[in-house]
Parts: structure tokens; C-alpha cells; sequence
């Protein structure tokens, strides 16, 4: 179990520190490797273009086809030494054409993709399908995360706010010579009044240690247990209060999900997946079919998600898992019955005795999911981001007011306890929410 | 003692001897014990081990504790990390099923004792309650048992494989050998069937039969109802059970039949219940002839006690008084009162009287038949009659013959255990023996399919197909609810593979259903769970010249005891004996669980030399008898002293005394099926006292009310009639101030009174006319609630775990008035102490019987609640009394402090402990928790609910379609149970409800009104209807 939420400020420090003395390395730093360089000239189509060539693909191709890896239909890198242009040409501006022709390539591949013709594309003129070809012909980049060393990622990771950091870092080296020249000072005037035999400090009278004084003074010893006393008490019951309070549980999952990307960057709908929280008392963790909604199309992801700190390579292969659990075959394109259903680690956990119910809360209460689960569409790695403590649960519902508009069910429950309490807003507790038989049963 | 000693005893200096040693002088032992407390040595180093290496040990006492302090205390730190918990997903979700939500399904039991619609409440994927289908038009299922059925799907001694010679075996190995056998076979083959009543498996044991030749089917019901049958059949030409619809009923005769319990397949009892309840000043009359106490009989106006050689003259009466005359009869003066008054009642009830019989005799059956016809009795649903027994006694009996003669080649049984159920099982076990293949289809390896070559395992019916045909009209589907558990196949799939059908059982179904009901939707009945076809049973081409023969049914005599035998509510023909629900459900008459036993009267004990007694802590126990009837003895019989059972008569449940298969635990009670000679119920009996105590479970130890009007209040139909409501139902007046002020003036509370007319406020109401004492609430309760078994022994030390109780109060003088107006007249101490010991005592042979549902009364102004001292029994605005378990420390006050005594305590943890091993120790077990109500910890208290997790989600499904919740939305599991309509639950709030018009009728009062606790559950006087007709 890993259990770290927040970053040590004490690591944030060391690192500005750290980064003052790399300053002008780290303002070298090229952020964009990519851009140096550039798309290569492909022997076969040398006069397209890729970057053209690559948005055409993106709009009309990547439904079904990857450059390096099957699809729905064949890998495309490689094609010009497989085929010839003129019959890729023709093939993809009208493959059912050449597939009636008899074309031998043409029926051989048919048949190879269950009889699955590949739609047409008039729109497309045999210069467009070079720059097409022209990109897919690019070179495969090689994997671009991890070659970089640690120093330079977590520079980039704590380079947001250089400026505030830089003048820290110069008042505390202002600090740092102060100190040391105060230290020199001291140390000369010392030496010129020895010389002088100048006395520096009267002796003073032995007294009794300060410690011994104390221990005879029983009023200070008494109110000093106590006070120890109170602070260990008040020091254990803090401890004990958090036996079992799990905020910031961040379990490794047997499947690195990220919320960051499905949520955060693809702004897929909490419900999408967690589709019973509307009417059921579990959110669910979705079905791996759900999954495969997408996933069957998306076998990898994007090179731009792939970060410093997860690769491309990493996502990737964490989609692989997906399939092996589902038993789907992204070659062959279809499943083969063999399932392993995936054991998650559950994070939010309510003990038995304690009653919660999704639906209630996201259908009628009209709460969003992140009240409670916080930023998950900024968590890489999801973790418990409320306490899920009874005080937690009773101080929302102390607060938060009842949804009644537009509600028949509530009409006349809220005319009269409007009434009753003078007020025109209604909060959870007022409608009998803190009653203890309502959450335990 | 000598002089010396004497002399010294009168000095100052007195000496006192501890015993003669010391007298002598210089004796060792002295001395010894002086130096040392102990003569002999006692050997503390060998009991600690190797004495060198004790010394040698570095280890002290003091520094062993401090290691067992410390590990301890790091132990237990160390234990506060939580435990990871899995989460697996479906890898595909089924498409309508939503985690967290529940689903019903519409199904029909057919397990050949038990019929009934009904639904099936499924979590994610698994059956965890019964209800009742209230929209299906027949058979609407009230029974305990069934309720209890969806446990007996997760027991863990099912057979989970198909099984060959003992070993575990697959069903293509399985079907093959079978089908070899059978085409070998050149003598009989018979299939040994329960009743079905399935039209598809008729249509398949057909082509069965047209497949491999001389093919014989024969229907055997472990309790027959031949008699009633045969009867039918040779006045009405169809082999079905009359049908009888008693919700108009204005007079009622019962002779020894239980209606209200398993007469006819029972579910008699909704119908009953409406016809009790006084409406327009008018309700039935029910006369019931008895030797044993029934539910019919103690819901009866009038309870006549009637030995069964004495019902039959009671019959021959009635039938010479409005048939006409068929021979003399041999009465008491009593019982021929009772007969008339009996007579008046029924001809003035005419078409709306009926006379139920329940006498094992194919001419009694006949004689009711004509009383009723006679009567023009409408109540006798001719056009519709009952197809769920088929039962034949006779061919049965010839087939043991032939077994044992060798004319039967192949056997093929399903659904019956006749090796335990038969009373000659000696013979059929020879006669299996001499039959060539033997193929036995069960649930569990009982003690037939021991006997058997070949074991089908069967599915439970909660997991197959199947169809049924419940009446003449009424057709019912089967549905499987889960997926199988086991590796199980049904019968009928195994008829198809063999006859060499390649269709699904499903798709068979389903093309008989299309092919029989032409232009019905196969979909809707799938949904809805039945279907009533227009085609009505013709009974115009009655056969008029049937005789009777009175003479004939009263030709034998019985001399001695008579016995009678019958089921109990709870294990009814004991095919669900593995089911701990069913055992620890208290008969509702003896209210006594885990047992069976002779009932007796109290004189016939007495004269037996037979005892009843309860022991120091309160438990009961009772002699032992040995029952002998013809050659065979039943040894060491319990006898439980039952008021109210005829003198000359006895009583025994059958179903009991199962051993194979069984959990150890419930093995109880004896087997009487030996006793069922001729599958006739009543039997002549020996009984002789045999040595030893037994030790009952009862849960009930106080028989009687002694009088005290708070607890039940009675009265007649025609005090109800004519008096004000205050004479008969007057609110409890307390003093104040001296002065006799009603309980429920404010002036009078000791509470503050809350406004509780906002929102939603509970009531539950209780109808002591509609409640027949059936039990169906109970284990409804169990099984939404996750209430725990304890097991026989905690039951016997009153450390039940029911939420739900239905008390039974017998009348200590003939009637509960005479109770009343004895209490009422009671003056002076010497009157009260002996009076008072009278009361205590129920009355022996003409008795009252009540009952009373009683569970957490949920007071607005709760004792318990104010004696909690951690605050976790708290009241909730909505009425209900709410109990936090997790607040709980197990003080126990609040058990002290309530004047209902419905709170109970977790004394153990009753789940995953091999002490209690009951469902809840093993997983298949657990698979019926409801998973929204929690599994109770060790030393907590709990109590009724009012199954506020029903009432919370009734909330939030109106809020979340946002609609105002409707009456009737709002149920808990002991009112949806209830079919009789006795437990009615809603909103008062909501001024149109039901709940809201009972709350404000003459008849509600409340437990213990004096008490001033304002209880949110209310009852409903008790009328019972004592006109003359």
C-alpha cells in the first residue's frame, strides 16, 4: 500500500536549491526534441508531403488503421515495399473496384479481413494518397520517455514557478553570508579583546541548575505531568481516531487506469462508466465490456500521453492487459472466449454497519462525484480523497441544502417544513438526515 | 475426648483441635502441616517442565507478562492497518442487471407438497427472498415453508453431480448407461413420480411411455389425499381436488380438516381471513370438529374437541340433518348440541356455508360432497378445481407388490423419497433389490437415492424451467432465477435426451404453451408468472349415483387411543428438513421448534402417568412414550400436553426423524411415516410411558394472559354490534392528581410530545380477526432481516434471535371472557392467590386460542430509548425506533427497560463460527443474506426495524422519478407476507392511506396502553362471532 498524497515540501526545497545551481543547464533545455528532426523523405513518394499527409490519415484512416500495428485493418508502414503505388493508389480511392476486377492482391486480402471491404475514398486524389503514404512510411520514432535522467525530470516537474524560487534562493544565500560574516565579526572582535585583556563576561554566582530547581518546585512538576499527561492523552486519541481512516489510500491496481486521461483529458463523463451510480447504491466499477467500447478501436494510446513519468510503451501495454483480461485478440480482431476477470483493489470503503447509497446522492441529491472523490480527473493513480469518517458525512449533511425544485416527490414536505423551521432553503439535517437509523441498519 | 482436654477446655487457656491427629502427641503429619501447607509434595516441576532449564531461564514471571503485554499490545497496532479488499467487475455485464438493485422474477413452486405463485426478490444475480404474487389468481404463496424455500436452494448436502453406483459421474455417461438399461429392459418399466401437475412433463412421460413399452406411471404424495380424490373423481369424473373459495363465507364446518394448514395443498387461509373480518356488523361463523389443535381450529368460533371415530358420527349428523337420513349415529349429549347448533348455522348460511372435511374415507368425502351440494353451497369452486394432488395410495402399494414379485425391470423416480416416507419402506427396500435398474432423481442423497444405481442430481426449482397447472384454469410458469450452482439436470431434460428429443426443456415448454393457448403471449405469462384460461371445468355430467355408505364409515370401532397424524407449519412431508429456518420456526400452536412429539390431552396424561414440567430456568420438559400401532413402535416419543386435544386422542407430525443427508444438528425428532399404515392419517395407538426427560425447545413458557385485557382485548360480534366502543375497547384510564384520567390525555405523559405530521410517519396495524397464527411474517422477517439461528439448545435458554413473534394465549376457562370476568371479580389475598394459580393454567379440553404478532412496537415515547447509556436506540421522525448497531456496547438496559420484551441480544456471533453451523458458516449459506441489512456482531442488541432499509428505498425511488409516493408503496416483510390482509403498514400522514382509516377505527388499541408509551403499531380487537345463527 502506498500511502503518499502530498508531496514533502522539505523535497520541494532541496530541489529549488538544487535547481539554482543547475540554473543555466536547465535554462539551456530544448522542451521539443521532436522538432529538430523533421519528417524524412521517403524513397518511393518523394515529392509528398507527410505533414499533410499525417491530418489526412488522422481524418480519414485512423478509425481503422494504425501505421505500425492491425487494426481493424492491415499495419500500413511497410506498404510501398509490399505493394505498388499505382495499386495503392487505386485500392484506396476505390478498393470494391479493383476487388471486382479480380485483382489477385486485391480478393487475397478480402478474404484475409473476413470480406470486410474497405469503404471508398473519392475525395482523395493520387497525390493526397502519396502524402498519406509518405507518412505512414515515417520511420517509427523510438520511445521517447525514459532515456532522460531523474535530475532533469523532476527539474521540469518543479520548473513552474522559476522566479518566486530564484528570489528565494537569493535571500537565503543573502541569509547564509550574513550568518557567515557575523560569525567572522564576532570572531575578530573576540581575538582584539583578548588581546586587550578585556574581561568579556563577570563571573557569575554558582546558582542551582535550573532543572534541579524544578524538581523541587512540585507545583511545576504537577502542572507539568498534567500537561504531559493531557498531551499524550490528546496525542493518542488522534492516533486512535485515525485507525482506519483511510484518506489518501492509494492502492497499485493490477491495472494502471489513469482517471487523468479518460476523465481529465478525454472529458469522458464520470457516468459513462460508472453508469449505476444513478440508480443504484454502488457506483460500480464498470464492466471490462464498457471498457472495450472504446478499446477496441484505441489498442494504444496517443504520443502525446505518454510523459515523463509513464511511457507511451507503459499505457500501451497496460491496454494489453485490458485485452488479455476480455479475451480480445486485437490481431485476429475478435475475442476468444477466455476471460479473466480483473481483481481491483477497492478503495472506498464503508464499514457494514454503514449504509450509503450512489443514487440518492447523484440523482436526487444532485451531487458532483468530485465532492466527495475530489479531482479524480486529475489523479494518475486514484487514491481516497475524503476521509469517508462519520463527522465528514454529518457536517455535509449539516450544510448542504436539499435539491427540492422540480421534485413532486417534495412538494409538500417542503411547503410545511419551510414552515415549520421559517426558512426557505432545507438542508439534509433538517429533512432527517443526521438520524442515526437512516445511514445504520 | 479424655479428661486432660476437658480440663483444659475449662481454663482460660482454651486449646482448639483441628482434628484427632493433632491430640497425639509428636505426630508427624503435625508437624508437617505445620511447616508446610501440603503433606505430600506436590510435583510444580514436573507439571512446569524441565526443572534445570526453568532455573536456568533468564525469564521471570514479572518479564513473561511484560512480553505478553507488549506482543500483545504491538498485535493489536499492528492489526489497525486495514485489510485489502478485491473488487472483480463482470467481464461482460448481463444487460438489465444493475449492481445494488434488486430484481423479481415471477415463479411457481411445485416440490409436490408445496404449490404456490409466487416472486423472487434476485441480487445481482442471486434469489435472496420469496414473496408472494399477489396479481396471480390462485395459490398465491403464504406458507412458511415456502418463504423458507429460497435457503433450501443453498444448502450444502444438495447433490452437486450425477451419480453412478456411489461415485460422482457425468449426466453424458449418466444418460447413456440409463438409456441402455432401458432399451435392454423387457420387463415393466415405472416411473415413481411426485404430483407434478405439469403438463409438459404429462406430454413427455407420454411419449415416454410410447417410446419404450409397457412403461407405468404412478404418482405418489408422501402425505395422500387418495380419499378426497378418489371421491371427486367418482362423483365429478376428474381426478383434481375440490376448490373452495371462502372469502364470502357466512358458516364454516370444519371436521378434521385443517384448512388453514396443509389440507388440500392449504392456501386457503386469504380467502378465510376476509370472511373473519366484521364488515357491516357481519362476519363468518367457523364451527370446527378437532382431536388434534390446528390453526383451524384455533381460529374457530366455536371448537368442538372430537375424537376421529367421533368426527365420522359428527359427519354422518350433519349429512342426516340436511341430506337426508343415512344411519343412526352414536353422540354425546354435548357433541349433539354442538352438531345442531352446527346444522342451524349452515342452513341459514346456504349458499355461502360449506362443510370441510378432512376424514381420510372415500364415503366421507362422498358425504361432504353431497352436504355441500345440498347446501347449494356457492363457496365450492366447482368450475376450477385443484390439480396439485394426483396421488394414488392403491397403486403405490400394488407397486411395491410387484417389485417384490420381480415384474419390474427399471424404476425411475423423481421428487419422492419413499424409503423414508413410505410406512412399509422394509418392503420397498427388498422390493428395489429385486428390481434390475434402479434410477432415483433428488435434490439430496436421501435415503432413496442411497438405495439407487443411478442419482439424477436435481436442480431446485428456483433453478429450472418448468410448468404447472395449479387448477382446472390456472396455469403457473417455472423460471430459473440463478444459474445452476450444481452440475444438476432436470428429470424432464433427461426424459427428452432419452426418448431421444433434441429439444430444450425450455423450448418444449414454451412450444406447449403456444400450441395449448393459442393468441397468448408466451412473454406476459413468462412475466406475470400465470395465466388463467376461460375454460372452465364442466360440471354438468355429475354422476348422481355414487353411493354413500354411512354405515359403512361407521362401522369400525376404535377402541384405545387414536392417533392422528399431520404436518406442521413449518417442515410440512419434510422434504425441507435440512432447512434451519424451518426448524427453529415454532409450531404456531405449541410454539415449540426443533422437535416433534406426541400431543396429548391432559387427562389422558394423567392417567398415562405422562408429564409435562419446566426446570429452573424456565425450559420445558416432558416424558418419553413409546407409540405402538399394529406391529410397529415408535420408542421414546416426546409427549408435549396439548389443551384443547380431544381426550381418547393423540397427535404426531410427520416429517421428522430424517437422517440421511442431514446436517447432524438437525436430525430431530422422530420418523411417523412407520405409523401411516394405508395412508391413513388416523390410526388405533398403544402408548406406554418409556424412561427418561426430554428437552423442548419452546419458546413460549406462559401459556395464558390471566386475564389481563391489555394484552389481547376480545369481544362478540354482538357486543360489537350493539355496545359503544368504550364499553368494549375503553381507552386504559391512569390516575392523575387522583382523579381517573385516559392514558392518552397529554396531561398524563411523562414525555414532550414532537410534531411528527410533517413527512412520512410509519404505522404498522395488526388485525387479530385476519391473523390465523400462519408464521409466513416470521420467516419473511428472517430472511430480509439476516436473522440469525441459534439452534435448539439457545432456543431452550430463551435466547431466541426473532424479530418477529406470534404469541399464543390459551383461555384458562372454556372461553377468554370467563378469563376476564374471573380477573375482575378477584377480592381479597387468599381469592388472589388462588385464583390467580388457576388463571396460569390453560383450560384443558375446550379452549380459546389467540394470536398475537408482536415485534418491536416502535413507542414515540420508548422506554429503551431513555435508558441507553451510549444513545444507540434512537427514535427517527418517521416513527421508527431506530437501532445502531455500531453504537451498541451491549449494556442491555434497553432489553430491561421494554415492557414488550422484543429486543434481543447477540449473545455469539451466530455467522462463520462452527458453534452455530447454520447457513451463515459456510458460503454457499451466506449467498441468501440480504445485502442491505447488516450481519450482527457479537454482544450487540437488535430488534425490529420496521424494515426501515424497505421504507428508505420506497423514499428514494419516489425521489429519484420524482413522483409522490402512493398508499401501499410503502411494506415491510411481515406485511407483505401476509396475505390474509392481517398486517397493514403505511404513512398516517397521508390522510387517504388504509393505514390512516384503521388507525381511526373502533377496534385499534395498543399493547399495554397504561403504559403510556405511544407505540407506532396497533392492533385490532378480536371478535369473535358467538351468535346463535
Amino acid at each position: 500500500m502506498k500511502k503518499v498524497l502530498f508531496r514533502p515540501s522539505k523535497l520541494k526545497i532541496f530541489l529549488l536549491l538544487f535547481s539554482l545551481l543547475t540554473l543555466p543547464q536547465f535554462y539551456a533545455q530544448d522542451n521539443e526534441p521532436e522538432v529538430e528532426d523533421g519528417p524524412k523523405t521517403i524513397e518511393a513518394v518523394p515529392d509528398a508531403d507527410p505533414v499533410k499527409g499525417k491530418e489526412l490519415f488522422n481524418s480519414l484512416c485512423a478509425a481503422c488503421h494504425k501505421p505500425y500495428r492491425k487494426a481493424v485493418g492491415p499495419a500500413l508502414h511497410g506498404i510501398t515495399e509490399r505493394r505498388d503505388l499505382d495499386w495503392i493508389q487505386k485500392w484506396t480511392i476505390n478498393s470494391r473496384e479493383l476487388i471486382d476486377s479480380g485483382d489477385s492482391q486485391a480478393v487475397a486480402i478480402y478474404e484475409e479481413y473476413n470480406r470486410q471491404a474497405m469503404p471508398a475514398f473519392p475525395q482523395l486524389s493520387n497525390e493526397d494518397v502519396n502524402d498519406i503514404v509518405a507518412y505512414v512510411e515515417q520511420p517509427k520514432p523510438e520511445p521517447s520517455g525514459g532515456k532522460k535522467d531523474d535530475s532533469e525530470d523532476r527539474e521540469i516537474a518543479g520548473g513552474g514557478g522559476v522566479s518566486t524560487d530564484v528570489i528565494l534562493g537569493i535571500l537565503a544565500f543573502v541569509f547564509l553570508m550574513l550568518l557567515v560574516i557575523l560569525f567572522l565579526v564576532n570572531k575578530t572582535l573576540r581575538r582584539f579583546a583578548e588581546a586587550n585583556n578585556v574581561e568579556l563576561y563577570k563571573k557569575k554566582e554558582k546558582s542551582k541548575p535550573i532543572w534541579v530547581a524544578f524538581a523541587e518546585n512540585q507545583f511545576l512538576v504537577l502542572v507539568s505531568v498534567v500537561v504531559v499527561l493531557l498531551m499524550v492523552a490528546y496525542g493518542g486519541y488522534g492516533y486512535l481516531m485515525q485507525v482506519g481512516v483511510d484518506q489518501g489510500y492509494e492502492p497499485i491496481q493490477p491495472i494502471h487506469y489513469s482517471h487523468k486521461i479518460h476523465a481529465g483529458e478525454n472529458e469522458i463523463e464520470c457516468k459513462y462508466c460508472h453508469s449505476s451510480a444513478r440508480k443504484s447504491k454502488h457506483s460500480g466499477i464498470p464492466s471490462l465490456n464498457v471498457c472495450m467500447n472504446c478499446h477496441k478501436q484505441i489498442n494504444e494510446v496517443a504520443e502525446e500521453t505518454g510523459n515523463d513519468e509513464y511511457s507511451k510503451e507503459f499505457y500501451d501495454n497496460e491496454i494489453q492487459k485490458l485485452y488479455e483480461a476480455t479475451g480480445w485478440d486485437p490481431d485476429t480482431q475478435s475475442y476468444t472466449g477466455e476471460t479473466k476477470p480483473v481483481k481491483w483493489v477497492r478503495i472506498h470503503n464503508l464499514p457494514d454497519y454503514a449504509y450509503f447509497n450512489h443514487a440518492q446522492h447523484v440523482t436526487v441529491g444532485q451531487i458532483e462525484c468530485q465532492t466527495c472523490h475530489g479531482p479524480v480527473e486529475e489523479m494518475e493513480i486514484l487514491y481516497q480523497y475524503s476521509p469517508l469518517t462519520m463527522g465528514w458525512c454529518i457536517n455535509c449533511h449539516r450544510e448542504t441544502e436539499v435539491k427540492m425544485a422540480d421534485n413532486p416527490y417534495y412538494e409538500k414536505i417542503h411547503e410545511e417544513l419551510s414552515k415549520k423551521y421559517g426558512v426557505d432553503k432545507l438542508t439534509a439535517a433538517e429533512m432527517g438526515g443526521l438520524e442515526c437509523g437512516k445511514c445504520h441498519y | 475426648m479424655n479428661e486432660e482436654n476437658l480440663n483444659q477446655d475449662m481454663s482460660s487457656e482454651k486449646k482448639y483441635w483441628k482434628s484427632a491427629e493433632q491430640l497425639k502427641e509428636n505426630s508427624p503429619i503435625v508437624d508437617a502441616l505445620e511447616q508446610n501447607e501440603f503433606v505430600e509434595h506436590i510435583p510444580t516441576d514436573e507439571f512446569l517442565g524441565d526443572k534445570e532449564n526453568l532455573e536456568s531461564s533468564k525469564t521471570s514471571r514479572r518479564d513473561f507478562l511484560k512480553y505478553v503485554g507488549f506482543s500483545t499490545a504491538a498485535a493489536s497496532l499492528a492489526a489497525c492497518e486495514g485489510p485489502v479488499i478485491k473488487s472483480i467487475p463482470y467481464v461482460v455485464q448481463p444487460e438489465r442487471l444493475v449492481p445494488g438493485v434488486s430484481d423479481y422474477y415471477a415463479t411457481t413452486i411445485a416440490d409436490g407438497f408445496d404449490f404456490g405463485s409466487l416472486l423472487v426478490k434476485t441480487r445481482e444475480g442471486r434469489p435472496i427472498k420469496i414473496e408472494s404474487n399477489k396479481e396471480a389468481t390462485s395459490m398465491t404463496a403464504g406458507k412458511p415453508r415456502v418463504h423458507a424455500s429460497v435457503l433450501s436452494l443453498y444448502d450444502i448436502n444438495r447433490l452437486q453431480n450425477p451419480m453412478i453406483d456411489g461415485k460422482q459421474s457425468t449426466w453424458s455417461a449418466f444418460n447413456k448407461e440409463v438409456k441402455e438399461k432401458l432399451d435392454k429392459t423387457d420387463k415393466k418399466i415405472v416411473l415413481l413420480t411426485q404430483t407434478f401437475a405439469s403438463p409438459s412433463t404429462d406430454r413427455l412421460i407420454q411419449e415416454f411411455s410410447e417410446k419404450f413399452e409397457n412403461v407405468e406411471h404412478v404418482v405418489y404424495d408422501s402425505v395422500s389425499e387418495t380419499a378426497v380424490l378418489d371421491a371427486f373423481e367418482q362423483k365429478y369424473g376428474i381426478r383434481a381436488l375440490p376448490n373452495y373459495d371462502l372469502s364470502n363465507a357466512e358458516s364454516i364446518v370444519g371436521i378434521g380438516a385443517d384448512f388453514l394448514g396443509d389440507w388440500l395443498g392449504g392456501g386457503f387461509d386469504g380467502a378465510y381471513s376476509k370472511s373473519r373480518v366484521p364488515q357491516d356488523g357481519k362476519m363468518s361463523k367457523h364451527f370446527q370438529f378437532e382431536a388434534n389443535m390446528t390453526l383451524s381450529g384455533a381460529n374457530s368460533d366455536e371448537r368442538f374437541a372430537t375424537k376421529p371415530s367421533e368426527q365420522k358420527h359428527v359427519l354422518v349428523e350433519i349429512y342426516n340433518q340436511i341430506v337426508g337420513r343415512a344411519a343412526s349415529t352414536n353422540l354425546s349429549e354435548k357433541h349433539q348440541a354442538a352438531v345442531k347448533k352446527a346444522v342451524k348455522s349452515l342452513k341459514k348460511g346456504g349458499k355461502n356455508a360449506v362443510v370441510l372435511c378432512g376424514i381420510d374415507d372415500v364415503n366421507a368425502q362422498l358425504m361432504a360432497l353431497a352436504i355441500n351440494e345440498a347446501l347449494g353451497s356457492e363457496l365450492t369452486n366447482l368450475s376450477n378445481p385443484r390439480m396439485i394432488r394426483q396421488g394414488d395410495a392403491n397403486k403405490v402399494s400394488s407397486l411395491i407388490k410387484d417389485m417384490n414379485s420381480g415384474h419390474v425391470g427399471a424404476l425411475l423416480m423423481c421428487g419422492v423419497n419413499p424409503a423414508y416416507t413410505l410406512p412399509n419402506s422394509d418392503d420397498f427396500t427388498t422390493g428395489l433389490e429385486k428390481v434390475n435398474t434402479v434410477v432415483d432423481f433428488a435434490l439430496t442423497m436421501d435415503e432413496t437415492a442411497k438405495l439407487s444405481t443411478y442419482v439424477g442430481a436435481l436442480p431446485h426449482y428456483l433453478e429450472s424451467w418448468g410448468d404447472v397447472r395449479l387448477t382446472y384454469q390456472d396455469y403457473s410458469l417455472v423460471q430459473p432465477t440463478i444459474k445452476p450452482i450444481f452440475n444438476t439436470r432436470n428429470f424432464q431434460e433427461c426424459l427428452l435426451d432419452w426418448t431421444g428429443n433434441s429439444k430444450s426443456y425450455y423450448d418444449y415448454i414454451k412450444s406447449n404453451f403456444v400450441e395449448s393457448n393459442e393468441g397468448v403471449s408466451w412473454n406476459a405469462t413468462l412475466h406475470d408468472g400465470f395465466y388463467q384460461s376461460s375454460d372452465k371445468f364442466d360440471t354438468s355430467d355429475i354422476d348422481t349415483s355414487v353411493a354413500v355408505s354411512a354405515s359403512k364409515l361407521l362401522q369400525s370401532k376404535a377402541e384405545g387411543l387414536e392417533l392422528t397424524l399431520y404436518t406442521k407449519s413449518g417442515l410440512g412431508d419434510g422434504q425441507q428438513a435440512n432447512n434451519p429456518w424451518l426448524q427453529e420456526f415454532p409450531d404456531p400452536i405449541t410454539r415449540t421448534s426443533w422437535d416433534n412429539y406426541l400431543t396429548v390431552s391432559r387427562s389422558d396424561a394423567d392417567e398415562l402417568g405422562l408429564t409435562n414440567d419446566n426446570v429452573a430456568n424456565g425450559a420445558l420438559n416432558g416424558s418419553y412414550a413409546n407409540v405402538t400401532v399394529g406391529k410397529t413402535t415408535l420408542q421414546n416419543v416426546p409427549v408435549y400436553i396439548q389443551p384443547g386435544q380431544a381426550k381418547g386422542s393423540v397427535g404426531l407430525a410427520l416429517g421428522y426423524g430424517k437422517k440421511e443427508s442431514i446436517q447432524e444438528e438437525m436430525q430431530v425428532g422422530v420418523n411417523a411415516y412407520p405409523l401411516y399404515n394405508n395412508f391413513n392419517k388416523v390410526q388405533e395407538v398403544k402408548i406406554e410411558k418409556a424412561s427418561g426427560t426430554h428437552e423442548f425447545a419452546c419458546i413460549q413458557l406462559h401459556n395464558t394472559m390471566m386475564g389481563r385485557k391489555d394484552i389481547i382485548k376480545e369481544t362478540t360480534l354482538e357486543i360489537f354490534n350493539t355496545k359503544d366502543k368504550d364499553y368494549w375497547n375503553q381507552t386504559p384510564q391512569v390516575s392523575l392528581d387522583h382523579q381517573e384520567t385516559p392514558v392518552d390525555t397529554p396531561e398524563v405523559d411523562l414525555w414532550n410530545e414532537f410534531d411528527r405530521s410533517i413527512g412520512h410517519h410509519f404505522n404498522l396495524s395488526i388485525d387479530l380477526n385476519a391473523c390465523t397464527g400462519c408464521g409466513a411474517c416470521v420467516i419473511a422477517c428472517h430472511s430480509e432481516n439476516n436473522v440469525p439461528v441459534v439452534g435448539k439448545s439457545e432456543i431452550r435458554k430463551s435466547r431466541d434471535m426473532h424479530w418477529l413473534r406470534i404469541d399464543r394465549y390459551y383461555s384458562s376457562n372454556e372461553t377468554l371472557a370467563g378469563d376476564y370476568d374471573k380477573k375482575d371479580n378477584i377480592k381479597g389475598l387468599s381469592s388472589a392467590l388462588s385464583e390467580f394459580g388457576e388463571l396460569e393454567k390453560p383450560s384443558e379440553e375446550n379452549v380459546e386460542v389467540v394470536f398475537q404478532p408482536v415485534m418491536c412496537q416502535h413507542c414515540n415515547h420508548a422506554p429503551c430509548e431513555t435508558v441507553c447509556p451510549v444513545a444507540a436506540s434512537a427514535h427517527g421522525r418517521q416513527g421508527q425506533n431506530h437501532m445502531t448497531y455500531n453504537r451498541c456496547v451491549g449494556t442491555r438496559y434497553c432489553a430491561n427497560n421494554c415492557p414488550y420484551k422484543v429486543r434481543r441480544f447477540n449473545w455469539f456471533r451466530y455467522n462463520q463460527n462452527d458453534e452455530f453451523d447454520y447457513h451463515m458458516n459456510n458460503d454457499l449459506g451466506r449467498m441468501v443474506l440480504n445485502p442491505d441489512v447488516t450481519v450482527r456482531a457479537r454482544g450487540v442488541m437488535e430488534k425490529c426495524s420496521m424494515c426501515i432499509q424497505m421504507t428508505q428505498l420506497t423514499i428514494l425511488e419516489a425521489k429519484r422519478e420524482g413522483r409522490p409516493i402512493k398508499d401501499g408503496e410503502f411494506q415491510t416483510a411481515c406485511s407483505n407476507a401476509c396475505d390474509n390482509g392481517a398486517m397493514v403498514f403505511g404513512d398516517i400522514n397521508d390522510k387517504e392511506s388504509v393505514i390512516a382509516e384503521k388507525k381511526e377505527d373502533d377496534r385499534t388499541y395498543y399493547l399495554l396502553e397504561y403504559l403510556g408509551v405511544k407505540p407506532n403499531v396497533f392492533y385490532h380487537t378480536k371478535i369473535r362471532n358467538t351468535n346463535e345463527a
